[in-house]
């Protein structure tokens, strides 16, 4: 069907493209690199996406935080606002305070680049947690990827700090708040605790004059150049070792089922990155985030009802809401109160989640490696430990929020929080229970929960067609022997059974052989 | 271009696959090849969206030069990257070869032989250090290693800021020290209303993060005040004057909520509670301890002053904090 002149033309191209990489070559000698980094196979299961959205909008954290550098002034001295927003004019303020309301009012699409930044650094966040769950849940960071399970924790301790230092640097009444808090939780450490706090805040809070400074070279170049190398090695390592997979039919430990690097993942996982653009700039643009300008500059004397950190910030903040009003003093000395729920309870969830692949290993007797994945339900004690956590994590992200919780709900916040603190043992022992329970009868049922009751047997025949053999729920049946041992009983097919019907076209080909 | 591509050449229509590439393994096969009107159907699909997001493009240009307004300019970037992403979407999925290839995860630890060469390599140089030279390496280098590293480390940490000294024992109170309000006028016992309060600071100190207080009026109410505070507060006619360190002494954020019902002040951040008449004693939440009274004075011309700085530290506590 192609003509002569398409033919020529195309031979046109491929010269060029070998002149190009003959020039490369001769080089670097890549055509050995390249042409297994273009071969390379990327397993395709909508959950292996998360992980990819969080790089993404690392990659849009970072254009419009250079744009937001070039504008934002680092230092706490003090001026008088004249500007566009009238209700601030005269308004003693700092020069930081005053630049992020320039960026807001006076630069032209400043104020959707600072929102589209402040979304995606919450969305940055969010995609990082749902990816570490997905990774959690179906024991992606067993062996051998327990490096990368570490590299990932430490990503998203050193992301969750890169949002506070940034939610910080606006120097508002809000984020004022929230470094007066900090302040009072480093100074709280037995010991070190006030030198600590004294030496990085350079002084007595709000600290010395280059405070702001050193918030902003951590926020824009420590933070980022740690999380761009962290993810640079967790990408190296991910490449080296291949993506896990979900088991299915034709999936081994051994083997790895997925669509090429180039064209097709390349192409689509651009269309992601688009996407994930649209989102960022769309909510940007449309939907109001941390307007500063209604907070007002930080002002020690002040502070406001409703004060909320970003999301991932929530159940720090929470726990120190539901912590009862203990501290504790012997020998003269004194532990204070926001120890506690400031240092040492993030600190036993970070060792925990640290130590997990070393937990897990223990707790399963399973020291081997693994590339295919486990679902859920198939380590029901694993899957009910994690769900416990996601609930205490819960209980205290909503303890955050008690005022505003109490506000809407009608409820005194002093009940609120009583709940909660109940809730936060509470609820984790009953998810705990439910969710064991919810794996087991998973376990039996076989049937995946947003599977779709469709499927039937594909059987290839001789020639290369395909024919349907009957309607079976879930695509079950003799179809698959993965021999991963772990197929038990058709349960593992899901994956294909999906593949299949989602490609209309791979049925349609057995009219080829057969038409003529 | 026509949008679609026939089959390579020598394998022409009706041609069997070659043996060794079963046709789910084709590299060239793409969802639309075999339906070319479809295929240009599905080109000319993908044109219109990255028309779309070429139009949104001169739109965003538009609003630029227009008045820059915020909700154009992120609707219209928003929807040009989307319509880039459906145009790359679709192009991936229905005309870019790359359904499911199976290969082979291949090994991604090294062969024993190479491990021991390493150890071997490694040993080399180790042996030498350690072994026949372990006094230089183990007795010499580690200790003045760590040295140099403490010297060099120590000094440029340590230097980041001052020592905390005395510093959270103190504010600005001074005895004799006025009043002033929050733009700085002296603050005079009849200037607050029974039932009302102020933020009140050291003259001179309205910036001073540790300092800011709030006086409070509360009337004829007696206040039960704790060991050492007694007597702090200025009773001026109908007007009873108490003032406490607006410093929470969970956290240090401004205790800046008022209860006038149950004489409560709460602090917005965590939602400590402090009952005014037992001498802001903790009542609900984390605060594990009372607002440190102020000792309030009056001048002779009517005005507030302090009899001193306050009694106790304000605020969070920390390590050293000498206790009850």
């Amino acid at each position: 069907m192609s003509t002569v002149a398409e033919r020529s033309a195309a031979r046109k191209r491929a010269k060029r493209q070998e002149q190009a990489l003959d020039w490369v070559d001769d080089r670097f000698g890549s055509s050995k690199w390249i042409r297994g980094a273009m071969d390379k196979i990327f397993p395709d299961h909508w959950s292996f996406m998360v992980g990819e959205i969080a790089m993404y909008c690392f990659v849009l954290l970072i254009v419009t935080g250079v744009y937001l550098a070039l504008f934002y002034v680092p230092s706490s001295t003090l001026v008088v606002y004249h500007g566009p927003y009238k209700p601030l004019d005269g308004q003693t303020m700092t020069q930081a305070y005053q630049s992020v309301i320039n960026i807001s009012f006076s630069v032209k699409f400043g104020l959707l680049v600072r929102q589209a930044h402040h979304w995606a650094a919450n969305i940055f966040l969010a995609a990082v947690a749902f990816h570490m769950g997905r990774i959690f849940f179906t024991g992606a960071f067993r062996r051998p990827r327990e490096v990368n399970w570490i590299l990932g924790v430490t990503l998203l301790l050193v992301a969750m700090l890169e949002g506070f230092s940034g939610y910080s640097l606006p120097d508002d009444l809000l984020s004022g708040s929230g470094l007066r808090v900090v302040f009072s939780i480093v100074q709280s450490i037995p010991v070190i605790g006030p030198w600590t706090a004294f030496t990085l805040w350079g002084g007595a809070f709000p600290g010395s004059a280059s405070f702001l400074e050193r918030l902003f070279v951590i926020h824009e170049f420590l933070f980022p150049a740690l999380l761009a190398g962290l993810l640079g090695g967790h990408l190296a390592i991910l490449w080296h070792q291949k993506h896990t997979d979900f088991p299915g039919p034709g999936k081994t430990e051994h083997n790895i089922v997925g669509s090429r690097l180039w064209p097709q993942y390349t192409i689509k996982s651009t269309a992601l990155l688009m996407f994930i653009a649209a989102v960022i700039f769309g909510m940007g643009g449309l939907i109001q985030i941390n307007p500063i300008w209604i907070y007002g500059p930080f002002e020690a004397a002040r502070s406001s009802a409703g004060t909320q950190p970003d999301w991932y910030v929530g159940w720090l903040d929470g726990a120190l809401r539901l912590m009862p009003h203990w501290e504790f003093r012997s020998f003269g000395y004194e532990i204070p109160n926001p120890f506690f729920p400031g240092i040492v309870m993030p600190g036993i969830v970070f060792t925990v989640i640290y130590g997990w692949p070393w937990i897990d290993k223990r707790l399963f007797a399973d020291y081997e490696e693994h590339n295919l994945l486990e679902r859920p339900r198939d380590r029901p004690l694993r899957t009910a430990l994690g769900v416990a956590a996601l609930l205490f994590f819960t209980d205290l992200t909503l303890a955050s929020a008690t005022d505003l919780l109490g506000n809407a709900m009608q409820m005194s916040f002093e009940l609120l929080i009583e709940i909660l603190q109940y809730g936060s043992f509470i609820g984790p022992i009953v998810g705990f229970f439910v969710a064991y329970r919810a794996c087991l009868l998973l376990q039996s049922s076989g049937a995946h929960p947003i599977q779709r009751p469709v499927g039937g047997i594909l059987v290839r025949d001789a020639r290369g067609g395909f024919h349907t053999l009957g309607a079976s729920h879930n695509g079950h049946g003799e179809n698959g022997h993965g021999d991963d041992g772990h197929a038990d009983n058709g349960h593992a097919k899901d994956g294909h059974a999906e593949e299949a019907h989602d490609e209309p076209a791979l049925l349609g080909r057995d009219a080829d052989p057969d038409a003529d | 271009m026509t949008g679609t591509h026939g089959p390579e050449d020598g394998a022409g229509e009706g041609t069997p696959w070659p043996d060794d590439v079963p046709p789910d393994q084709d590299d060239t096969w793409f969802p639309l090849r075999d339906d070319p009107w479809r295929a240009r159907r599905m080109e000319y699909v993908i044109a219109a969206f990255f028309g779309l997001a070429g139009a949104a493009g001169i739109g965003l240009l538009v609003d630029y030069y227009d008045n820059g307004q915020t909700q154009w300019a992120g609707g219209l970037l928003g929807a040009a990257a989307a319509c880039m992403g459906v145009g790359l979407l679709l192009w991936a999925r229905w005309l870019l070869p790359g359904h499911d290839i199976t290969a082979s995860r291949g090994h991604h630890v090294s062969d024993p032989e190479e491990r021991a060469a390493v150890v071997t390599s490694l040993s080399r140089g180790a042996d030498a250090m350690l072994t026949r030279r372990g006094f230089l390496a183990k007795k010499v280098l580690v200790p003045v290693g760590g040295i140099f590293g403490l010297a060099l480390v120590w000094p440029l940490v340590d230097s980041l800021g001052v020592r905390p000294g005395n510093a959270l024992y103190h504010t600005k109170w001074y005895p004799g020290a006025h009043l002033v309000s929050e733009d700085g006028q002296w603050v005079h016992v009849d200037d607050v209303m029974v039932d009302g309060l102020m933020t009140v600071f050291p003259e001179g100190y309205i910036d001073d993060a540790a300092s800011p207080a709030v006086l409070l009026n509360i009337g004829g109410d007696p206040i039960q005040a704790r060991k050492g505070q007694a007597g702090f507060e200025v009773i001026s006619g109908a007007n009873g004057l108490v003032c406490f360190s607006k410093i929470c002494t969970h956290a240090g954020c401004a205790v800046s909520l008022f209860n006038v019902l149950t004489m409560q002040l709460i602090c917005p951040c965590h939602q400590s509670t402090f009952d005014i008449l037992q001498d802001c004693a903790p009542v609900f939440g984390p605060a594990p301890r009372p607002l440190p009274q102020l000792p309030l004075g009056v001048g002779p011309d009517g005005y507030l002053i302090a009899k001193s700085d306050f009694i106790e530290p304000i605020g969070p506590g920390f390590w050293e904090r000498k206790g009850d």
